[in-house]
């Protein structure tokens, strides 16, 4: 533990000490009432889908609201045994990426497709933290379509937040570092290290997702993001911090500046800048991986230049709202007019007004200017401040009645206050540790309100003891009443560091079932058992294998030999929901296949020993699963055997 | 003799009766539908006059290879020779529907009312043949047997057939010829003038 994580945990036992002693049975919904609330009957849906970021598992994974259950793991950024995402040849182009293959990372936002303003249930959009990237998830598949890698970026935080209309996904780097990268002495950072923030553009039609521009930025840590909308829209906002460009021991030496910074950038006129040719062409390779539902294969592309905006030379482009003190995040109001800062060490929460910042444009209220951005008025643009918002104020969502739930870290409680007259109405303890919270459209133009979830890192005597590692958790608080009220804790996958909800009803209609075997381009795929075969070709050994309730065909192969590559490529000619079939070859030493109706998947295997390897489906399937099996016989490297199969 | 002849009115009738059977090639004509708790969704089959659909899209394909296990053969509608043959017949009664109307003469129309109940008789004993092929012709090895069990789906009504409730009745398409059927007797038997 750092000295400031230690400082932190010692704040937050402190508080919840003080909380348990005030509230006496307040973690404990313990009543009917809340139990009747969250249960969904056998057979009934969920009103909501929940999809959480994983953190450090780097997947989304998905719930139903309110009963808190799980209902899917998407691969994303990491490799996934369960269906060999990132193991076959099909898959593994998403996960390279200029530095090579990189099976895992450390996942934070999702964040929903958008139509004016609303959640429309098309995609969703997640950041890498580490590698800087961002993935996009077809919300009729849940399967990831598309991974861009964003370049001159480092620590890719405050991503990808969208724009009204999903017009833009932003990513702004969180470390600032030498752009383009050089070997320079750290200690060089005031004159060496920049920051950058990308817009990456999203094609309406598929989702296809291209970085339009980049913009250079001081050298601060960008930390959270988001668009504006109504009136704001056209703006983006960007929080940083360590405006003192510190470079060592960041937590005294990065929290001396009374206020930092939001960044506020009019992307229109950046539009009209790239128009004017105001953009530089800088060469920087990064890797584009998209996945086609039609040949079920990935593709990585490999990208050489990007566009860079200069703010020297774009007047206009951004301004700089000081914020007190190391904000975090920043979240805007879905009238689009309060832009509300977290400061993890403020003690209130500032809250800027969208039209006041254009009229003190407009009059040039300015106090200073850094690296040719000026800065504007802390009182010209301030709407108001909300007192006693609790202590590490983080991150604000909004129920579309007039009022704003804030996260406080440090007091572990949610905060729920009144936009226009900035007072606290309601706070309710959180176990423990909150950092993000979600409510259903709670960033958007139409929050569907309802619920507030809070996202937890540590569940200390909540559960059942797992070693020293606890699990994480969620907590689901009813917030349609006057006073809040916790009514189920559940836990989750890795870190679950932000999450979306978006009405069922929305996803549901759009749910893709199988996928068309006529439509099956898959290099290797088959439309028809009869089509079933094995071709070789030196050492590499092309098997086109079919499955089927409940066999595979071929299902004997015989006269592989030592040193053979072998594919098996599998296609799964069911054509009818949740029928997969899996697929697994003993001692193999990747990951076993789950094959989707329709779909085509490839396991290599490269044999070492001679004999016969049972291979089977791994994925219960129907009355006769168990009989769902084949062999392989393997050779000696020098034999005789010649390839035969039925 | 006279009362054998039809009038304007009885001629515009009769052949709006024969154009009626134009809705057979629109609409399925049998529907087989199947009941099983993992088919929340439905499946089915549906009998055109010349071919056979799932209910929903890919239901034959299913139904082929859930028949599989008890040995049935599989249903490949472009193996099926009446497929081929029933347009055709179909496309002779409207025809001689208006052919009829042109002759003017009942006797005519007796004998186009009959032909469709022999026409209709013999493609139900058909259907039933059919049926009988399909669900007693199994295959010696398939991996479920059960003693005594034959899988012949009902011919009109439902039967259990293991987990699957089989139900089977005319679809839209029968409706045609049955009113098709009841305009010309109508014709035939009405005296009022
Ligand atoms: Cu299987």
């Amino acid at each position: 533990m750092s000295t400031k994580q230690k400082a932190r945990f010692i704040i937050s036992i402190f508080f919840i000490a003080l909380i348990y002693s005030c509230s006496g049975n307040n973690g404990k919904p313990g009543t009917s009432d809340a139990a009747e609330k969250v249960y969904v009957a056998p057979g009934e849906y969920d009103e909501f889908y929940a999809f959480m970021s994983g953190g450090f598992s780097g997947q989304i994974t998905v719930y139903g609201l309110p009963s808190g259950r799980l209902f899917k793991i998407i691969p994303i950024f990491a490799q996934h045994p369960e269906n060999g995402y990132g193991y076959t040849p099909e898959t593994k182009p998403m996960l390279q990426t200029s530095y090579g293959e990189i099976p895992w990372d450390d996942a934070h936002h999702p964040e929903l497709s958008q139509t004016d303003g609303t959640p429309d249930g098309r995609w969703i959009f997640i950041n890498a933290n580490n590698t800087p990237r961002v993935a996009r998830v077809n919300l009729s598949t849940f399967e990831t379509e598309e991974i861009i890698e964003i370049p001159n970026s480092a620590g890719n935080h405050g991503s990808p937040f969208i724009t009204m209309n999903t017009e833009y996904v932003v990513a702004s780097t969180r470390f600032s570092v030498p752009i383009p990268q050089k070997d320079v002495p750290i200690s060089s950072y005031k004159e060496n290290f920049k920051g950058t923030i990308s817009f990456i553009k999203v094609n309406p039609e598929n989702g296809r997702m291209n970085i339009e521009f980049q913009i250079l930025v001081p050298g601060f840590n960008y930390d959270l993001a988001h668009a504006g909308k109504g009136p704001s829209h056209g703006w983006a906002f960007f929080t940083s911090y360590n405006s003192e460009q510190a470079n060592t021991l960041l937590e005294i030496n990065a929290s001396q500046n009374d206020k930092d910074f939001i960044a506020a950038i009019n992307w229109k006129k950046a539009e009209e800048y790239i128009k004017e040719g105001k953009g530089k062409k800088y060469n920087s390779e990064y890797y584009h991986n998209i996945y086609n539902d039609e040949t079920h294969t990935a593709t990585s592309n490999v990208e050489k230049e990007i566009l860079v905006l200069d703010p020297k030379d774009c007047p206009g482009l951004i301004y700089y709202l000081p914020t007190p003190k190391s904000p975090h995040g920043v979240d805007v109001d879905p009238s689009g007019e309060y832009i509300v800062a977290g400061g993890k060490l403020a003690t209130v929460i500032p809250v800027h007004s969208f039209s006041k910042m254009i009229k003190a444009i407009e009059n040039k209220e300015f106090i200073s200017e850094i690296f040719g951005i000026p800065v504007l008025k802390y009182e010209s643009v301030i709407a108001g401040e909300v007192e006693d918002p609790g202590l590490g104020p983080l991150h604000t969502e909004f129920d579309g009645n007039g009022y704003a739930y804030t996260s406080a870290f440090i007091s572990s409680e949610i905060v729920k206050w009144k936009l226009g007259t900035w007072e606290v109405v309601d706070r309710i303890p959180t176990y423990y540790s909150i950092g993000h919270l979600m409510i259903p459209g709670g960033d958007s133009k139409t929050p569907f309100g309802k619920y507030v979830v809070a996202l937890n890192k540590i569940t200390k005597d909540r559960y059942l003891p797992t070693g020293p590692e606890l699990c994480q958790s969620a907590q689901l608080i009813d917030i349609s009443g006057d006073k809040m009220k916790l009514l189920l804790d559940f836990p989750t996958i890795g870190e679950p560091h932000y999450a979306q909800g978006i009405p069922a009803e929305i996803l549901m209609k759009g749910q893709k079932k199988i996928y068309e075997l006529g439509k099956n381009n898959h290099k290797y795929g088959l439309r028809s058992e009869k089509d079933a075969k094995v071709e070789k070709n030196g050492n590499d050994v092309h098997i086109y294998m079919s499955t089927t309730r409940t066999h595979f065909k071929p299902d004997n192969i015989e006269g592989i030999k030592i040193g053979d590559k072998v594919y098996f490529h599998i296609t799964n000619l069911e054509q009818d929901w949740d029928i997969p079939h899996g697929f697994a070859v003993k001692g193999m030493n990747t990951a076993e296949l789950l094959i989707m109706p329709g779909q085509t998947r490839t396991a290599i295997w490269e044999p070492k020993s001679e004999g016969v390897y049972p291979f089977y489906c791994t994925d219960f399937c129907s009355a006769l699963h168990q009989e769902m099996q084949g062999y392989v016989r393997v050779s000696a490297k020098n034999s005789s055997n010649e390839l035969k199969y039925n | 003799m006279r009362e054998n002849m039809m009038n304007k009115k009885e001629r515009l009738q009769t052949i709006i009766a024969a154009l009626i059977l134009i809705g057979v090639f629109l609409f399925p004509i049998w529907k087989i539908d199947l009941q099983a708790p993992q088919y929340p969704e439905g499946i089915g089959l549906r009998i055109w006059v010349n071919q056979i659909t799932g209910f929903n899209e890919f239901d034959l394909n299913n139904i082929n290879k859930l028949n599989h296990y008890i040995g049935m053969k599989e249903i490949v509608p472009s193996s099926i020779p009446e497929l081929k043959i029933m347009p055709y017949i179909v496309l002779f009664l409207i025809a001689f529907g208006i052919l009829v109307s042109i002759l003017k003469n009942k006797r005519f129309l007796t004998i186009w009312l009959s032909l469709i109940i022999i026409l209709m008789i013999a493609g139900l004993y058909d259907f039933y043949i059919w049926g009988y092929d399909y669900g007693h012709n199994l295959n010696p090895n398939a991996p479920i047997k059960v003693p005594g069990m034959s899988y012949q789906p009902p011919l009109l009504g439902s039967k259990q057939l293991l987990n699957m409730k089989s139900i089977s009745l005319p679809d839209i398409g029968s409706y045609f010829i049955g009113i098709s059927f009841l305009l010309g007797s109508y014709v035939l038997f009405n005296k009022k003038k």
